[in-house]
């Protein structure tokens, strides 16, 4: 068997598989908070409860309603996502024009209440979200036995990715967008209505985080704590990519899902805090993320 | 003036009073009643496998006993220790300085219980340990205030991993929790397996707790062992199951052993995911009349199947309040030695004893899931394979290192 | 020359100085007493909590309300000092408690030095995700450490004998330690804050480019500022450590970063009352939902805290009672 660096080749390339997998679910998340912080400039804290609940709605959308995945992962975002829309319009509208770090407090807070209370009602040992019928099973790649839901949620995210990306960086709408980010005043001078803009940003970022909580819940067990413990990985995420930076939350998501996926062959012990040693190192050498404009 | 001076003296005299009826309960009740502090995990990972329904249990046990000690009222309090030795020890302490709280109940995440058998220690408490599951619970942790009283890790190790050995699972890869418990677990399996004549091939010790497994299944598939041992507990072992059946371990020839499953794990992850799975258990609720007669009591009260642990919590608790009613008194170091005195052959335990080092030996059982065709109803989980005898079950101490034990 | 004419100013700036000295006088006075007369009245250990926690939202307190930096990683300094003092007392029994608390202290500084100098440089969000992803690290070496205990934490630590001879097993003789070592950290604080040194502080918070152009070295004074400020968060962990006889990870974890944000600002960020009547809020609430029917509800509680705070009580209880008072008695 060919060998590489101690590991053998198949083990090696199962490994960045994964890690890609792993990395396309960063990718999603992070997307979601690039987008509300280049626009609203707020460090969103709920993003992994807003996650979260995008897991445990259509777990529960399936028990009580019937919905079933397809329908969740269409029907989940919009309805979080607008959840998200009332939380902008009524919460953190309010106290836009402060300092941003009243935006990162306020979300913290949100965050404690959706666990919280989800905690009360659902324990923490988490449930369980059969995976639709037509993608059990699995595909042999010949280095390995690759579950063919794991191929889908990489293809599912990564097309997400890939349509976010198209609609900021190519459309009317990401241009105001990003006008807006540059010079709201001007943009509302123009007659562009900024606060609905900023409220649909919101709801679309929270809408990403909703969807990749849908294509989770087969994965991992559904439970109130999911989202927290990947929280601050995603930040990380972030702070690499240069915050604010779609193409840096993206690109760094992928990269970072490989750097832990052979850290957790290489020193396993380590593989929950890589990705912070990585953000140190990164700050030190560019201080504004890899991808982001200096200030 | 005077009115000061006449409350100062009558309650200087009912000061007076209440100090001697206290120093002549002292070789009695303290403060006239029993009072047990039920101290669990209430809303976290280990809330199936002790929480309320162990509360349940404790209360069931009161019940049955008559409520009262020699005519000294049971009083129960119970505090959720958040799964946090801080929280715990802290609860404790609180309990024993405000409330004289005489004995403590449950105990489940092992670094709950270390801390508190150190409060319990210092200020001559008195707990039993029905949750955790570390061995160096009554090993280089043991003190003279507490029992040990449901299962360990060495069993654990010594049931499932010899048996499986036997039946040729020769070649382990072992997924290890990254953390006391788990390398505990991790030590003692190595040794059963080596000295059964099969080989520790691989292993890998995952941060605590992991969300995705399936790296380190992946690993566990290119190790080719024919055993993937499962070295943690909770929502990590069952996380791993899940993955491992995604990634179609077994069907590709490698089984799964898990090395501390408890009912409740079982029952969450179905029996598709699980059956055939070897482990070893210290109590099953459906082992024979006796614990049926108890457990259906129970699932009527609680609405569930009890799990080793909380009929542990019922089995001590009771063993505890007849220690107390013999001895006259609930003065821990006496009710202790009284417990000690006295085997315990109950629905829970058979062949019991407790031994110096606080550890309570009984019979403990190696079990198979069933299959879902086998089993006939919801609860129908586990079939007995055999007994371990309470004599070859534990650490012997003769290999303790605990400061209680003459070596 | 101009004598005559500014005589009249610096008399009634000094009158208002005075008043407020006295003012200031009355205050601290006020604060020994209770502190002093409290063990009489409520369950010690619970009230050492309070103080260890009060000790740490100042320092934090120091760092956000005073030079305007938001760390999310203090914990890494409070679980720190804990650790230190603890793993030294445990393996060394004749040394006494207050040379571990020293030490541990010391460590703490150390590494509030290391952090300082790598997140200094950042600002804002930025600087708040450095110090978060600092911590972090030290969490795991904390896991991953020999002499910690990792998830089982680091048991049995021994109070032993303040300076040799000074049992500190009773909880009163304990609390009054703890008292003292909290009145000797807040006075740091408070000496801090009013010198000269806080007020180049307060001038980089308000205006950092101003500062600059006024010629300090800003990146000095904010260095300073959080050695300090993790020096005696150090502190506060190593004196919890001592009381508790226990580390463990709770104190490292990222939510205890969380949780020292919101005792300050429930009590009032850059006050200096403030951060005490946050501690003791929270850890009261605390307290006393776990021991209750409500005790799943205490992250519900701290979050929906948590908004309130940020939406319409931005001062923090004492800055809005101060605010009411400026308002309605001036």
């Amino acid at each position: 068997m060919t060998m590489i660096f101690g590991v053998p080749m198949a083990v090696f390339m199962g490994q960045l598989t994964l890690g890609l997998v792993n990395g396309a679910f960063y990718a999603l998340l992070s997307l979601g908070l690039a987008v509300i912080f280049g626009l609203l400039k707020i460090v969103n804290f709920a993003h992994g409860a807003q996650y979260m609940l995008g897991a445990f709605a259509a777990l529960l959308g399936f028990r009580y309603l019937g919905i079933n995945y397809w329908l969740a992962l269409i029907l989940v975002p919009l309805v979080i996502g607008g959840l998200g829309m009332l939380v902008e319009r009524f919460l953190l509208r309010r106290i836009a024009h402060l300092d941003h770090l009243y935006g990162l407090l306020l979300t913290f807070g949100l965050a404690l209440i959706f666990e919280g209370t989800l905690v009360n009602f659902f324990g923490v040992s988490g449930a369980r979200y059969a995976t639709p019928e037509i993608l059990q099973g699995g595909l042999n790649l010949g280095f390995m036995f690759l579950p063919t839901y794991r191929a889908w949620v990489l293809v599912a995210a990564l097309t997400m990715c890939l349509f976010t990306w198209f609609m900021i960086e190519r459309t009317r709408l990401g241009a105001y967008l990003r006008a807006g980010t540059e010079n709201s005043q001007l943009m509302q001078a123009f007659g562009v209505n900024v606060p609905l803009l900023i409220t649909l940003t919101y709801g679309f970022g929270v809408g990403l985080a909703a969807f990749a909580g849908v294509l989770a819940a087969p994965l991992y067990p559904v439970s109130p704590t999911m989202g927290s413990s990947l929280l601050i990985v995603v930040f990380a995420v972030v702070v690499i990519g240069g915050m604010g930076s779609i193409l840096g939350a993206i690109l760094t998501g992928l990269g970072m899902g490989i750097i832990e996926g052979l850290t957790k062959v290489y020193y396993p012990e380590a593989a929950n805090t890589v990705i912070f040693l990585v953000m140190i190192l990164v700050l030190m050498l560019r201080p504004a993320g890899l991808f982001g404009k200096e200030a | 003036m005077t009115l000061m001076k006449k409350t100062l003296a009558a309650s200087i005299a009912v000061a007076a009073a209440s100090s001697m009826a206290m120093s002549t309960a002292q070789a009695e009740i303290s403060d006239g009643e029993v009072r047990i502090g039920y101290l669990a995990d209430m809303s976290g990972t280990y809330r199936d496998l002790a929480g309320p329904g162990g509360l349940s249990a404790l209360e069931m046990a009161i019940e049955d006993f008559g409520g009262s000690v020699n005519g000294s009222p049971i009083v129960v309090f119970s505090a959720d220790d958040r799964n946090s030795a801080d929280v715990g020890a802290n609860t404790v302490r609180e309990w024993i300085d405000q409330r004289n709280v005489d004995m403590v109940a449950g105990l489940v995440a092992s670094s709950v219980t270390i801390a508190v058998t150190k409060v319990l220690e210092e200020n001559n408490g008195l707990g039993l340990v029905s949750g955790s599951a570390a061995s160096s619970v009554t090993n280089e942790h043991c003190t003279p205030n507490h029992i040990h009283w449901v299962y360990d890790t060495y069993p654990l190790a010594n049931g499932t991993a010899k048996a499986v050995v036997e039946q040729g699972g020769d070649t382990w890869f072992l997924l290890t929790a990254d953390y006391a418990f788990g390398h505990a677990l991790e030590a003692d399996v190595t040794s059963v397996v080596e000295a059964n004549g099969g080989q520790i091939v691989g292993g890998v010790r995952h941060p605590f707790p992991t969300n995705d497994f399936s790296s380190y299944i992946l690993q566990a598939q290119g190790s080719g062992a024919k055993i993937v041992g499962l070295a943690n507990a909770g929502a990590d072992t069952v996380n791993a199951i899940t993955t491992a059946s995604q990634f179609g371990l077994t069907q590709s020839g490698q089984q799964l052993a898990g090395l501390l499953i408890f009912l409740n794990d079982v029952h969450a992850l179905g029996l598709e995911a699980t059956q055939n799975l070897l482990l070893t258990t210290g109590w099953y609720w459906d082992m024979d009349d006796q614990a049926r007669e108890w457990s259906e009591r129970y699932f009527e009260e609680v609405g569930r199947m009890p799990t080793m642990v909380q009929a542990g919590i019922y089995s001590s608790t009771m063993h505890y309040l007849k220690a107390v009613e013999a001895a006259g008194t609930d003065d821990p170091e006496t009710v202790r030695a009284q417990m000690a005195e006295e085997p315990i052959n109950d629905f829970f335990a058979r062949n019991g004893r407790i031994r110096e080092d606080g550890r309570m030996v009984h019979d403990m059982y190696l079990a198979q899931v069933k299959t879902p065709e086998e089993s006939t109803g919801e609860w129908d989980l586990y079939e007995i394979l055999s007994t371990i005898p309470a004599e070859e079950a534990y650490r012997p101490l003769s290999e303790s290192q605990c400061k209680l034990v003459q070596n | 020359m101009t004598e005559s004419h500014t005589l009249k100013a610096p008399s009634v700036v000094a009158k208002r100085q005075r008043r407020a000295n006295q003012r200031r006088t009355l205050f601290y006075i006020a604060l020994i007493v209770v502190g002093l007369v409290a063990p009489f009245l409520a369950y010690p250990v619970f009230l050492m909590k309070i103080l260890c926690f009060a000790l740490f939202a100042c320092a934090f307190n120091l760092l956000l309300g005073y030079a305007g930096l938001l760390s999310f990683g203090h914990a890494a300094f409070l679980a720190t000092g804990g650790y230190v003092t603890g793993y030294l007392l445990a393996s060394y029994p004749g040394l006494t408690p207050e040379l571990g608390i020293i030490a541990g202290t010391l460590v703490a500084t150390l590494l509030g030095v290391l952090f300082g100098v790598l997140s200094i440089r950042r600002q804002g969000i930025y600087f708040a995700m450095v110090t978060l992803a600092l911590a972090q690290l030290m969490f795991f070496v904390f896991i991953q450490a020999p002499f910690t205990g990792g998830e089982d934490g680091l048991h049995g630590v021994p109070r032993g004998n303040l300076f040799g001879f000074i049992s500190l097993s009773n909880n009163l003789t304990m609390y009054y330690f703890v008292f003292a070592v909290f009145l000797f950290g807040y006075a740091l604080i408070q000496r801090t804050v009013h010198s000269p040194f806080g007020q180049v502080l307060k001038a980089i918070r308000e205006n950092e480019p101003r500062a600059i152009s006024l010629g300090y070295n800003v990146d000095a004074y904010k260095l300073v500022a959080f050695v300090i400020s993790a020096a005696l968060a150090g502190l506060a962990g190593s004196t919890k450590t001592v009381v508790f006889q226990l580390a463990s990870l709770t104190d490292a974890h990222w939510h205890m970063s969380g949780e020292v944000i919101l005792m300050t600002l429930l009590g009032g960020v850059g006050t200096l009352l403030g951060p005490i009547m946050g501690a003791g809020l929270v850890v009261s609430l605390q307290h006393i939902l776990s021991q209750s029917p409500l005790g799943n509800w205490v992250s519900v509680m701290l979050g929906l805290i948590f908004v309130v705070c940020v939406l319409s009580f931005r001062s923090g209880i004492v800055g809005e009672l101060g605010n009411m008072y400026r308002k309605n008695f001036k």
